[in-house]
C-alpha cells in the first residue's frame, strides 16, 4: 500500500504457522498414545452427584469419597452423573473427565507412587462444588 | 471531530435523543459505570479468596452468585455496550455520514440495556456465566434463573438490532467516495464483529428458550431424564460464545489501531494486512468453538478437528500484533495515556495468546480445563487486552467527548497500577492453575501453594482496584474541572494530519 516491503511480515507469519504446526502434530501424537487404554485395565465405575463422589470395583466392592488403588496396575473408569454435570479430576495424574448424567465417559490412568492423592470436582456443581472433594489411596501391595 | 457534547445540554436532551453521538454518551456512560460495579464484585470475590476458611462472604451461594452476576456483567454489560459506544460516535463519522442508519433503532437497542442490567442484579442468579443444564434446569434457584435468561435475552436482540445497524451504515450510508479498502481499519472492525454478531448470537438466542421451557418444565431438551442431551447446550453455547470472543476483541483491537498511528505520527503499517486478519478471524472463530469441550468426552477425532480449528486463529492474531508493533517502528511516538494502555494491552494479548496454544494442544487441557490457569488466560484477553484497548480509547476520546483534558500524571499512574495488578492476578492464576486449584470455588483446603498464591492474586486485584478508583476520580473531575483541551491538537502531536476524522481535516 504505501511502498513498504512486506517480507518480513511473511516471514514472521511463516515461523508463526511452523510452530502452530509443530505444536498441533505434537499434541495429536501424544493424545493418540495417551487415548490407548491397555487391555487389562481394571474397570471403576465412577458416579458423581451433589455432592459427593462413589466409586464401585470390578469385584462389586463400593466406596464413598474415598478410592483405594494399588500401585503400578491400570485402571480404567466409567464417569457418570446421577444429577448436574461435575467433572471428575485427579490432578496429580493428570485425569480430568466430566460426569455427564445419561452418558458413560470413560479415562484410564496407572498410579506409579504410593501415597494419598485428592480428587475434586472441576465442573460447577452447585452449592457445595468447593467441597466436593475425595482422596485416592495408592497402596503398594507388591512391597 | 464533531462530536459536540462539550455543550453544556440538561440531561433529558441526551437521553431522548437518537443523535449517534448522544447514544453514544449513554453507552459509554451506562458501559463504564457496569465497569465498575462489575470491578467491585470481583474485588469481594478476591476479598474471600485471600485466605482459607470464611473471611467476608458468609455462605457459597452467595459466592457462586457474586462469580455470577460479575462474568455476566462485564462481558455483556461492559465490553459490548463500550464497544457500541465508540462504534456509534466514530462509524458514521468514518463512513461520512450524517448518523447511523437506523437511529430510532440505534437509541432502542441501546434502552433495551438498563431493564436487562436490572433484571441481572435483581434476580443475582448463581449458575455462572454460562448456565451449563442440567444444573441449571433442575437445581439452580429461581427466580433468579429466569431472570437472568430474561436479562441476556434482552442484551441478545439489543446486541443484533446494533450490530445490524452498524452493518446497514457501513454497506449503505457510506460515502460513495469512499471504497471498503480505504475504510478506517476501526470501522472494519465494527463490520467484522457485527457480521459475526448476526451470525453467532441467534443460536444462544435459541438456547435460552430451549432453557427457558426446560426449566418450567415444558421441554426435556437438555434433561436426560426427560431424553435430552446436556452436551447439546454447550455446543449452542460455545457456538455463540466462542466467535462472541471475537466479537469483544475485535473492536479492541480496532481501538489500537486508532491509536498507534497517531500517536506513533505515522501510518499504519500495513491497512490490507489488518482488513485480511480482521476477516480471517471472523471466518476461523467459528470452527473451533468445542475446544471448550474437550473435557465432556469428545472423540479423538472431533477433539482433533477443533484444535486445529483453534489454532488457524493464531495466525490472524499475530498479523495484528505485527501491524502495531511496525507501525510504531521508526515512529516518533509519543507515550502519552492513550498509547501507553495499547503497548500494555499488545503485551497482554501475545501473553493470552501464547497461554491459548497450551490451552488448544488436547493433552494439555486436561491440565488446564476448569482450573485457574482457565480463569487466568481469559482475563489476560478480557481484561489485559479488551479492557485496557477500551480504557486506553476512553482517554484518547476524552477530549474529543468532554471538551477538556483528562490528568495526564494520573492517567499513568492508572496504567502502571493496572499494569502491575493484572500480571500479579492473571499470570500468578495460570500457575495456580497448574498446581490444580479449581475455578470458582467458594474455599479451598490449606495446600500451602494454593494459599501463597491466592494471597498474591488478591493483593493484586487490590492494587487494581486502587487504580479504577484513580481512573473514576480522574473522569469525574476532569470532565467538570480539567483545563479545555485544544479541539485541534488535543494530545500536542503538532499537526492535525494526525487526526484524520476531524470535521476540519484538510484530507475530507
Amino acid at each position: 500500500m504505501s511502498g513498504h516491503s512486506s517480507w518480513p511480515e511473511w516471514v514472521y507469519i511463516g515461523v508463526v504457522v511452523a510452530l502452530l504446526c509443530y505444536v498441533g502434530a505434537e499434541a495429536w501424537n501424544i493424545e493418540r498414545i495417551v487415548e490407548h487404554v491397555p487391555a487389562d485395565a481394571e474397570i471403576i465405575k465412577v458416579t458423581g452427584q451433589q455432592w459427593l463422589w462413589t466409586f464401585e470395583h470390578e469385584d462389586g466392592t463400593k466406596e464413598i469419597g474415598e478410592l483405594h488403588l494399588e500401585k503400578g496396575k491400570a485402571y480404567k473408569f466409567e464417569i457418570t452423573s446421577k444429577d448436574v454435570i461435575h467433572s471428575f479430576n485427579i490432578h496429580d495424574y493428570v485425569v480430568l473427565l466430566d460426569a455427564v448424567p445419561g452418558r458413560v465417559n470413560t479415562v484410564w490412568f496407572s498410579p506409579t507412587e504410593a501415597g494419598e492423592y485428592d480428587i475434586q470436582c472441576r465442573e460447577y456443581c452447585g452449592l457445595i462444588h468447593y467441597n466436593m472433594r475425595g482422596t485416592l489411596i495408592v497402596e503398594d501391595k507388591g512391597a | 471531530m464533531v462530536l459536540e457534547l462539550h455543550k453544556p445540554r440538561p440531561i433529558w436532551q441526551i437521553m431522548f435523543s437518537t443523535h449517534h453521538t448522544d447514544v453514544g454518551l449513554l453507552y459509554l456512560i451506562t458501559s463504564l459505570a457496569f465497569m465498575f460495579m462489575g470491578g467491585a464484585l470481583a474485588l469481594i470475590l478476591r476479598l474471600e479468596l485471600f485466605a482459607p476458611g470464611t473471611q467476608v462472604i458468609a455462605d457459597s451461594m452467595t459466592y457462586n452468585r457474586i462469580f455470577t452476576v460479575h462474568g455476566t456483567t462485564l462481558i455483556f454489560l461492559f465490553i459490548l455496550p463500550s464497544a457500541s459506544a465508540f462504534g456509534n460516535y466514530l462509524v458514521p463519522i468514518m463512513v461520512r455520514y450524517k448518523d447511523m442508519a437506523y437511529p430510532k433503532l440505534n437509541a432502542i437497542a441501546f434502552w433495551m440495556i438498563p431493564p436487562a442490567g436490572a433484571l441481572i442484579w435483581l434476580g443475582f442468579a448463581d449458575f455462572t456465566w454460562y448456565a451449563y443444564p442440567t444444573y441449571s434446569v433442575i437445581s439452580a434457584p429461581g427466580p433468579a434463573a429466569d431472570m437472568w435468561i430474561f436479562g441476556l435475552k434482552i442484551l441478545g436482540v439489543s446486541s443484533i438490532l446494533g450490530s445490524i445497524n452498524f452493518i446497514v451504515t457501513i454497506m449503505k450510508c457510506k460515502h460513495p467516495d469512499l471504497p471498503l479498502s480505504k475504510m478506517p481499519l476501526l470501522a472494519w472492525a465494527y463490520l467484522t464483529s457485527s457480521l459475526i454478531t448476526v451470525v453467532a448470537v441467534p443460536t444462544f438466542a435459541a438456547a435460552l428458550l430451549m432453557l427457558l421451557t426446560d426449566r418450567l418444565g415444558a421441554s426435556g431438551f437438555f434433561n436426560p431424564l426427560m431424553g435430552g442431551d446436556p452436551i447439546a447446550y454447550q455446543h449452542l453455547f460455545w457456538f455463540t460464545f466462542h466467535p462472541e470472543v471475537y466479537i469483544l476483541v475485535i473492536p479492541a483491537i480496532g481501538f489500537m489501531y486508532e491509536i498507534f498511528p497517531r500517536f506513533s505520527r505515522k501510518p499504519i503499517f500495513s491497512h490490507g494486512s489488518g482488513v485480511t486478519a480482521f476477516v480471517l478471524l471472523a471466518l476461523v472463530g467459528f470452527a473451533s468453538w468445542a475446544h471448550h469441550m474437550y473435557a465432556t468426552g469428545m472423540s479423538f477425532t472431533e477433539k482433533t478437528v477443533f484444535m486445529v480449528g483453534t489454532l488457524a486463529a493464531v495466525p490472524a492474531s499475530a498479523m495484528h500484533t505485527f501491524n502495531f508493533l511496525a507501525t510504531m517502528w521508526g515512529g516518533r511516538i509519543k507515550f502519552a495515556t492513550p498509547i501507553m494502555w495499547a503497548v500494555g494491552g499488545i503485551a497482554l494479548f501475545f501473553s493470552a495468546g501464547a497461554g491459548g496454544v497450551v490451552n488448544s494442544a488436547m493433552p494439555l487441557d486436561f491440565i488446564t480445563h476448569d482450573s485457574y490457569w482457565v480463569v487466568g488466560h481469559f482475563h489476560l484477553f478480557v481484561m489485559g487486552t479488551i479492557l485496557f484497548g477500551t480504557v486506553g480509547f476512553v482517554y484518547y476520546m476524552f477530549p474529543y467527548i468532554t471538551g477538556r483534558m483528562y490528568n495526564e500524571m494520573w492517567g499513568k499512574v492508572h496504567f502502571i497500577l493496572s499494569f502491575v495488578g493484572t500480571v500479579m492476578v492473571f499470570f500468578t492464576q495460570h500457575i495456580l492453575g497448574l498446581f490444580g486449584m479449581p475455578r470458582r470455588i467458594y474455599d479451598y483446603p490449606p495446600i500451602p501453594e494454593w494459599v501463597q498464591m491466592n494471597i498474591i492474586i488478591s493483593i493484586g486485584a487490590f492494587i487494581i482496584g486502587i487504580s479504577m478508583a484513580i481512573f473514576l476520580a480522574n473522569l469525574i473531575y476532569s470532565s467538570a474541572k480539567g483545563k479545555p483541551a485544544d479541539m485541534d491538537d488535543p494530545f500536542g502531536l503538532g499537526g492535525k494530519y494526525y487526526y484524520p476524522y476531524q470535521a476540519k481535516n484538510p484530507h475530507h
